[in-house]
This record gives C-alpha cells, structure tokens and sequence, in this order.
C-alpha cells in the first residue's frame, strides 16, 4: 500500500510513463509469459513486500484505537503554490491522505476553481459529485467534486463547505454529467444548485418530503403519507 | 352475427391540423417493458417514429444503500453491495472491499489477490453474456440469448462451488477472501477457459456478420469520444468511442500489472462497436483467467485485520473497473465502527444518462438497441 500511494505522485503524470515502470518491474516474474512453476512464488515476492510493511502500521488501531492511524499532510506541489498565491485564503486546505489529494476551496472561488481545473489543469472527467453532511458544524455540507485528468492519468477532489439552505454554482455547464449528479445531491441532501438546466429530484418520488442522506433523517423515518398514498401500506418497514 | 358498431365515442371529423400538423407526440416506454432491463421508464418526444427527446424516469428500485451504508457497520455492510450490479455482483463486492482496506491501509495477500482476479474476470464474462444475451434478445435475434446463458451457468457453477451462492455471492471479505478454493477449482477455470473460446466464437459466428444486426447496430447511437468524456461515460461505451482508457491499466489495483492484457477499442463509437469492444473484452478476459491460474500463489488469504473494523479517520475515493465501467466509492471514515458515509458511483447511472444525447433523431426501434448496448442494471442505476 505505501508503494502505491507514493506511486502516483512521482509515477503517474503520464499514462505512458505509469505504464512503462510498473511493466518493467514486474518483466522479472511475470506470471505466464515465463510460464515456469518457479515463477509463481517469484510473482507473489512484491505483494509480499508490500504486505509485511503494512500490518505493522495496519495493527496499532486494533489495540489503540485511532491515535495511530495515517494522518493528512500538506500537499505540496508547484500548482498549489500556484493556487494559493492566485486565490490566498480561497484556498483553504489542500491535502494528501493516503496518497490521494484533495483541496478544500471557499465556497465563493468555486465556479472559477472547477472551470480552471478542467481549462488549465486537464480535469476533462468529473467522476462524481456528492455531498456529506455535518449537522454540528456550522458549515454543514461538504460538497465533493472527485475529478479525473485523462491526460494526466491523475484523480483529485475538489471540496467546498456551505451553510444549509445555501447555493451551490452549478458545473453543469462545465461538466455535462453534472446533470444527473447534482439532480441525486439535490434529492438526497437539500441542496440547490444555481443555474441547473432542471434541478428536480431524480431517485425519490417527486412528491417525498425530505432528505434521506442528511444525517438527522433517521433510518426508519420515511414519508409516511407518501407511502399510505401511493402504496396502499402504513408503513414500509 | 354482425353488431352494428356504436361509433358514437369516436370524434369522426377531426380535423386535419389535429392530426396533420402535430408534429410531436409524447409516448411512455416502460418501467414495465421488457427491453428497458428492469424498471427504467423512458418518456419519448417522438415526431412520427423519429425521437426528438427523451427524459429517463428512475428511481423504481431506490433501496437507500447509501442511507443503509451509514447504520451498519463496514463488516454487515458488505453483502448489501453485491446487490447493486446483481449480474456483477463480486465486482461490486471487489470494490467495497479494496477501498475499506484503502482506508485501513491494508492490502489482501497475493493468493487472496489472484482468488479476487479471477472470480471478478470471471464475473466479468457472465456479465457480458447477460448483456449479449438480453442485448441481442432485444433486436430480435433469439438464439444468443439461450447461448449465453447456457454458458454463464458454468461461470455460475464454479461460483456456487466456491461460496455457495451464484449471484449475490458476497464472495470476498475485507482484507481479502473468506474461503479457499476448493479441490478442482483450478481445473474448472481452465476447463471453463477451454470451453468458452469456441463457444464465443459461436457467438461471433450468429452475430458480427449477421445482416440484420449489422444493420441494427452499426451507426445507431453513435457517441464521440469528447461527449463520452463530457458525460463521464466509462466502460466498454467509452472504449468503443476509440479512448483506450481502463483503469485496470491506468491505475492498476489488485495486481492487474501483473497480467499480460489488451484493451479492446472501436472506431465508431456506435451500437456495432460496443458489442465488438465487448465480445473482445471476453476474450481478454479469457486471456487474464489463464495467466492468473497458472501463477496463483500459495499462502494465506487474508491479510491481518482487525476483527471489528474501525478505521481511522478521514476519507477516500477508490474505484474499479467494473464490468459496465467505473465503479467508485467515496467512504468518509469517522474513527468509528461504522462508515459515516458511503457514496457509491455506479457506472450504470452516469451512462444511463448519455441516452438522451445518443437516441436524438433515431427511431424508437433504435432506443431499444441503444438501451440494450448501453448495459445499464436498473439495480445499479436506482441504488
């Protein structure tokens, strides 16, 4: 795991240049182009590796707890230096955990961010949005952009906080999977996107009443007179 | 015995710009209709037989697993994967599983590795021949249907044997497998490989130069390698578009380096291509099934993890390459026993939503293939 989560930074900018490390490592056992019986015991020596490095650092929250688990670091690269010096304090967090980066951006800087991340940065493929809710934080919502550079061969987040009942810009216009992205985000959480071709709900029942994945509608709470309704049943648990 | 018909109900003078001058007419396609794959209603804007637009109605299988996700814990909620992409069911499982261990930084074992590759190749193919079989279904040709699924029951079989369900099989465990093979579970992959090559060259034989499916598919629902990438699509759709991107290549998990495979392309980007893209996606993973049982390893199959699962805190994106395209989880970790949150990114949702894009002036037979070629699990979609 540590060989694969450092790998990306200094491996992956180039779909090219990933592909030729990895295949170069693994031409000394490869599993059928040799063919051999040795060989299998041969293939399975860097997994190992990798494995006997890991439960050591793996085992200490088994007794613990948390304490010892992998901590967030900066990340440190020249395009958040770039960043950071452009939007100062828009910038509010960019880090690195377990090898994968994300940023966390003021809500007001988001459009121009997003848009530059796919005009300059490369990130021509939205993988999803969604959203997490935090109902002790003042900031309630994390909105989550998880962002794919074809180019690059690199993934990131894009992360914002807002209050409930506050907008969010759409990326419709950026990314055009935004659509049913953000119509699942406004379903599940509430949370309304401006300039959304036809934000409505996508999986529940236009009708329903609330949220299901905001953090204080219970598991069992559902719309009951939405249910009695359309089903013909009280309850349907 | 012929009645005198009461024609009194019938508006006999209509009038011609009522019925001449409309040019659009709305029609509802599904959720029950056979060619929808499940539950998917589709509301056509249709002008004569020509579509216009289409707006897709989703939601009839809404389980909640996210919302289920966050009130069970990462061990009970494993199994409620698998019944997402319910043809593809130990991917769905392959994923959950690698992104927990992400987040416990933990990797299963070689063997456990190379027991994961092969059942999810192996799911791959059944996969596929469920879509051959339903897709061809569809437009009309019978006999690929009974072909296919005669042939994934073998897959089937060597699924029950090894952890005794056939679908959802919730075959792999957090931090690896559960269960070691069983005796003969290396000859039964390899008879499965001996025997399937011929038969998909049987398919190939009933469909690729068959002219009525030529005629069907090529060019119907075509999809340019910029709109795929605008619209997140993945896949086999994407690949067929000429992008040559899988993230079993470009970002290995689960060994994938360690196996000598291509990644099939098309050209066109049409219904044509994704079924060829497809069919050679099965014989590569013919291809991955016979170096990975050669090479399996000994050893254990599960890697040291704790009993109760209590990642530390924070959050990551994992995802893989399913059979209909990317599959990716977002688990946001607050040191507890339980995920605070599970996102899932199902690939069939985002590229059910290319359909508006891809049917736009076609007929409405067309929808119907383009839905097929699609390969989307209402299961997946609805979630």
């Amino acid at each position: 795991m540590p060989e694969e989560t450092k790998g990306p930074d200094s491996v992956l900018p180039q779909p090219e240049g990933a592909k030729a490390p990895a295949e170069t490592a693994f031409t000394g056992t490869p599993p059928a182009a040799a063919g051999a019986e040795s060989k299998p015991s041969e293939a399975a020596k860097p997994p190992v590796a990798a494995k006997s490095a890991v439960p050591a650092a793996a085992k200490p929250p088994a007794a613990p707890a948390k304490p010892t688990g992998p901590v967030p670091e900066p990340w440190e690269s020249e395009f958040v230096a770039q960043m950071r010096q452009q939007y100062g304090s828009g910038i509010e967090e960019a880090l690195r955990y377990l090898g994968q980066t994300y940023l966390t951006v003021d809500q007001s800087i988001l459009p121009e961010i997003l848009r530059r991340m796919r005009d300059d940065e490369g990130f021509d493929y939205c993988v999803d949005i969604t959203a997490v809710h935090y109902p002790k934080r003042e900031q309630q919502f994390d909105m989550v952009y998880v962002l794919y550079s074809f180019p690059k061969n690199e993934r990131t987040r894009v992360k914002t906080r807002i209050k409930d009942g506050e907008h969010v810009p759409s990326a419709v216009a950026i990314w055009e999977t935004a659509n049913w992205l953000e119509r699942e985000v406004f379903d599940m959480f509430g949370i309304v996107f401006d300039g959304h071709p036809g934000l409505k709900r996508i999986l529940l029942p236009d009708e329903w009443k609330g949220h299901p994945l905001r953090k204080d509608y219970d598991i069992l709470l559902q719309d009951r007179e939405w249910v009695q309704a359309n089903l013909g049943i009280v309850s349907g648990q | 015995m012929s009645e005198k018909i009461d024609t009194s109900y019938l508006d006999l003078d209509t009038k011609d710009e009522t019925f001449l001058d409309s040019t659009e007419l709305v029609l509802n396609m599904g959720p029950q209709h056979p060619s929808t794959h499940g539950v998917l209603r589709v509301i056509l804007k249709l002008d004569g037989e020509k579509v216009l637009g289409t707006e897709c109605i989703i939601g009839y299988l809404h389980r909640g697993v996210e919302k289920i996700g966050e009130n069970r814990t990462y061990t009970m909620f494993n199994p409620y994967v698998d019944r997402m992409d319910y043809v593809a069911a130990v991917s769905n499982g392959l994923g959950y599983c690698e992104t927990v261990e992400k987040l416990l930084s933990v990797e299963a074992p070689p063997r456990a590795q190379y027991i994961r590759v092969i059942l999810t190749e192996l799911c791959r193919i059944s996969s596929h021949q469920v879509w051959l079989g339903t897709h061809a279904l569809d437009i009309g040709a019978l006999t690929p249907l009974f072909y296919a699924f005669r042939d994934r029951e073998e897959i089937l079989k060597i699924f029950e044997k090894y952890c005794g369900a056939r679908l959802t099989t919730h075959a792999f465990r957090i931090g690896g497998c559960i269960y070691e093979t069983y005796d003969g579970f290396e000859q039964d992959v390899k008879k499965f490989c001996e025997f399937f090559i011929p038969k998909l060259d049987e398919y190939e034989e009933l469909l690729t130069t068959n002219r009525i499916w030529v005629t069907r598919t090529k060019g119907v629902g075509i999809l340019n390698p910029e709109d795929c990438i605008a619209l997140g699509v993945t896949g086999p759709v994407l690949r067929a578009s000429g992008v040559k991107w899988d993230l079993r290549k470009a970002q290995p998990y689960e060994g994938y380096q360690n196996f000598d495979f291509e990644i099939p392309t098309g050209v066109n980007g049409d219904t044509y291509d994704r079924y060829l893209v497809r069919v050679a996606e099965m014989r590569q993973s013919v291809r991955i099934l016979q170096q990975a049982i050669e090479a399996i390893p000994t050893g254990p199959i599960m890697a040291k993890v704790p009993k109760v699962i209590k990642p530390p805190v924070g959050e990551v994106y994992h995802s893989i390459e399913a059979p209909k395209g990317e599959l990716g989880y977002f688990i946001v970790s607050d040191g507890s026993t339980q995920p605070y949150r599970v996102r899932v990114r199902p690939p069939s949702f985002v590229n059910l939503q290319a359909l508006d894009k891809m049917v736009r002036g076609l007929l409405v037979a067309d929808v119907v293939a383009v839905i097929g070629t699609l390969d989307i699990v209402l299961g997946e979609v609805d979630r």
